[in-house]
C-alpha cells in the first residue's frame, strides 16, 4: 500500500530522519494500518458533511486589548540556546527546499 | 495509622481535614512516602514536601497525581518524551490551576505513553508502568501511571487525559473509575497537545463520588482555550441508588465481536443489575461505530503530526546536532521521539499530504459526522449507552508491542465517544482471570451529572471491593 519511496518522502516532509531498518519496518507497519483504515472507503459518504469540531460553538471573539504575557527572559529560559533577544539557531542558509 | 489514612477516599479525607480531624500535611506525607518509594514506574516526579499551610478550599490539601502532559510551572513536564526531558514550563495548565484554587496539592507527575500515544504505557520515553494487580501486565494507557497510582494507593486520586480512551481504558484495566468529560468541559490550556479536536482532561479515582468531586473543580470556560465551554450546571455529587425511568441502550456493534468471554460475562451481569435497579435496557444501533478506529487513526495522527511540529530543538526541550538548521531539526527529532510517536507522525503526515488528503482525512471527518449522527439518533431512544470499556482485561507486557494494529484495536470501544465529543465513564464492575473488568457508560453532550448518578447506583449495586494487593 505504501512503498519505500513514499515512506522516505513522508519522512522528509515530517523532518524525521529514519534509519534504513526503520524505513523497512515503517513501510510494512504503515501498509497494514492503512489497509485497515481503507475500510472506510466502502462507505457512501458523498452527501455527508465533514466534522472538524464536535460541539456547536459560536465564533469566539474577544476585544483586541493588550494583556499581560510572559516576560521575555521567562519565555527564553527553556531554550537550548538563546541570547537576551531571542532563540538562537544555526544558519538556515543550507536548508534545501523540500 | 498510615494504613487508615490510605484507606480514606479523597472526599472522606477532605472532609476529615476540613473538620479538623486530620492534618493535610500528614496525609500528604503518607502519600509522598509511598509515591517516592514505589516500584511500578507510575511516577516520573514526586514533590519533595507538603505545602506549608493547608490550602483553602473544598479539596483541603488532598494530594493529587497529575499526568505528565499537564504543564505545571517549575515542575518537570515532558509528556513522558525524551524530547522534552528536563523541561520546566513557565506556566501552569488551567485544569491544574483550578484544582489548586480548590485546595488540591500536586503530589507528583505520572508516567504515560509518550505524548499520550498508546494503550499500554509501554511507549513512555522513561520506561513502562506495571499493573498493580499483576506486574507482568500493562496498566493500559495512555494515562497508565495515573491509573496504576490510584489503584495501588500511591495517590488518592489523579487527573489524566483521554483522546481515544486514554482515561477510561487504563481505569478499566486497573480497576478504578475514570471519566472523559464532554469535549470543551475542561480547558485544554497547558495540556501538551496530542489531537486537539479530541483531547479532554478528566479524573481517575477510587470511586464515583471522588470522580464527581474532582470533575466539579476541573470544569469551566477558560479565555485561554476558545474551545472550552464549561458545563451548563454544576457537577453534583451523586446520591441516587435506583435507576427507575432511565433507559439504557446496548449497541451490538460495540458489545459483540472481539470481546473476551470473561469481559462479556461481567458486562452481562452488570446489565442485569441495571434492570434490578429499575432501569430499562434495549438494543440501539450505532451502525458506524465499527469504523471508529479507522477514522480515529487518521484524525488523531493527522492532528498530532501538526502539533508535534513544534518539537524542533529551538524553543524548548532537547537539541541534538550542531550542523545546519535542517539537520538540527532532523537529528533532534530522530533522537527525541520514540518509535510510536514517529509512526503516528508518519501516518498523519501521509494522510495530510498532497494527493491523499481527501481519501484519508476528508473521509475520516465524514465518518466522524456519521458516528456523531448515530449517537444523536440513539439518544432519542435511550438516555445512556453502555458497553464494556476494553475488549480484554489487562494484557501482558510486550504482548502487543510488535503489532501496532492489534494495539490500536484495544481502543475499539472507547474511540467512538471522543469522535462525537461525548462524555463517558468507566467503572470497575467485576473480575475476570483475577483481573478487573471495566463497564462503560456514555451519554449525550453535557450529561455528566446523569452519567455520574447512574454510575453511582451501579457502583453500589455491583459492590466492587478493594483493590490489588498493597505493596
Amino acid at each position: 500500500m505504501i512503498d519505500r519511496e513514499q515512506v522516505l518522502h513522508v519522512a522528509r516532509l515530517a523532518r524525521l530522519r529514519l534509519t534504513d531498518a526503520e524505513v523497512g519496518r515503517m513501510t510494512g507497519e504503515l501498509s497494514s494500518i492503512l489497509d485497515h483504515i481503507e475500510k472506510i472507503g466502502e462507505l457512501d459518504l458523498e452527501e455527508v458533511a465533514p466534522t472538524s469540531h464536535v460541539i456547536e460553538l459560536e465564533n469566539v471573539l474577544r476585544a483586541d486589548e493588550p494583556r499581560e504575557s510572559l516576560p521575555r527572559e521567562v519565555a527564553l529560559r527553556e531554550a537550548p540556546d538563546s541570547d537576551a533577544t531571542g532563540f538562537r539557531v544555526p544558519s538556515p542558509s543550507t536548508v534545501e527546499e523540500a | 495509622m498510615s494504613q487508615d489514612l490510605l484507606g480514606l477516599s479523597a472526599a472522606q479525607a477532605a472532609e476529615r481535614i476540613r473538620g479538623g480531624d486530620l492534618a493535610s500535611h500528614e496525609l500528604f506525607d503518607a502519600y509522598r512516602e509511598r509515591a517516592a518509594g514505589e516500584e511500578l514506574g507510575a511516577f516520573l516526579w514526586v514533590a519533595d514536601q507538603a505545602p506549608e499551610a493547608t490550602p483553602d478550599g473544598p479539596l483541603a490539601g488532598v494530594p493529587l497525581a497529575v499526568k505528565d502532559l499537564f504543564c505545571v510551572e517549575g515542575v518537570p513536564s515532558a509528556a513522558a518524551s525524551r524530547i522534552l526531558e528536563g523541561y520546566r514550563p513557565p506556566y501552569t495548565a488551567t485544569a491544574v490551576e483550578r484544582l489548586r484554587d480548590a485546595g488540591a496539592a500536586v503530589l507528583g507527575k505520572t508516567n504515560m505513553d509518550e505524548f499520550a500515544m498508546g494503550s499500554s504505557n509501554e511507549n513512555s520515553g522513561f520506561g513502562p508502568v506495571l499493573n498493580p494487580w499483576d506486574r507482568t501486565r500493562v496498566p493500559g494507557g495512555s494515562s497508565g501511571g495515573s491509573a496504576a497510582a490510584v489503584a495501588a494507593g500511591l495517590a488518592p486520586w489523579a487527573i489524566g487525559t483521554d483522546t481515544g480512551g486514554s482515561i477510561r481504558q487504563p481505569a478499566a484495566l486497573c480497576g478504578i473509575v475514570g471519566m472523559k468529560p464532554t469535549y470543551g468541559a475542561v480547558s485544554r490550556y497547558g495540556m501538551i497537545a496530542f489531537a486537539s479536536s479530541l483531547d479532554q482532561a478528566g479524573p481517575l479515582t477510587r470511586d464515583v463520588t471522588d470522580c464527581a468531586l474532582l470533575l466539579r473543580h476541573m470544569v469551566g470556560r477558560d479565555p485561554c482555550d476558545s474551545t472550552s465551554t464549561g458545563v451548563p450546571e454544576e457537577v453534583a455529587l451523586p446520591s441516587s441508588e435506583r435507576l427507575e425511568g432511565l433507559r439504557f441502550g446496548i449497541p451490538p456493534e460495540l458489545t459483540g465481536e472481539g470481546i473476551e468471554p470473561g469481559v462479556r460475562e461481567v458486562f452481562d451481569a452488570t446489565v442485569w443489575r441495571i434492570e434490578e435497579l429499575g432501569g430499562t435496557v434495549e438494543e440501539v444501533a450505532l451502525p458506524h461505530a465499527g469504523h471508529g478506529i479507522s477514522a480515529y487513526y487518521v484524525i488523531a495522527p493527522a492532528e498530532a503530526s501538526a502539533n508535534l511540529a513544534r518539537y524542533d530543538g529551538v524553543r524548548f526541550g532537547q537539541r541534538v546536532g550542531d550542523g545546519d538548521l535542517l539537520s538540527l531539526y532532523e537529528q533532534t527529532r530522530e533522537e527525541g521521539f520514540g518509535t510510536e510517536v514517529k509512526r503516528r507522525i508518519m501516518l498523519g503526515t501521509y494522510a495530510l499530504s498532497s494527493g491523499y488528503y481527501e481519501a484519508y482525512y476528508g473521509r475520516a471527518q465524514r465518518v466522524r459526522t456519521k458516528i456523531a449522527d448515530d449517537f444523536r439518533a440513539a439518544f432519542e431512544r435511550v438516555d445512556l449507552i453502555v458497553t464494556p470499556t476494553s475488549p480484554t482485561v489487562a494484557f501482558g507486557l510486550g504482548e502487543r508491542t510488535d503489532d501496532p494494529l492489534a494495539m490500536y484495536l484495544s481502543d475499539a470501544l472507547t474511540v467512538p465517544m471522543p469522535l462525537a465529543g461525548l462524555p463517558a465513564i468507566s467503572i470497575p464492575a467485576g473480575m475476570s482471570e483475577e483481573l478487573p473488568v471495566g463497564f462503560q457508560i456514555a451519554g449525550p453532550a453535557f450529561s455528566e451529572n446523569q452519567i455520574l448518578d447512574a454510575a453511582y447506583a451501579i457502583e453500589r449495586a455491583v459492590g466492587f471491593d478493594g483493590g490489588p494487593p498493597r505493596a
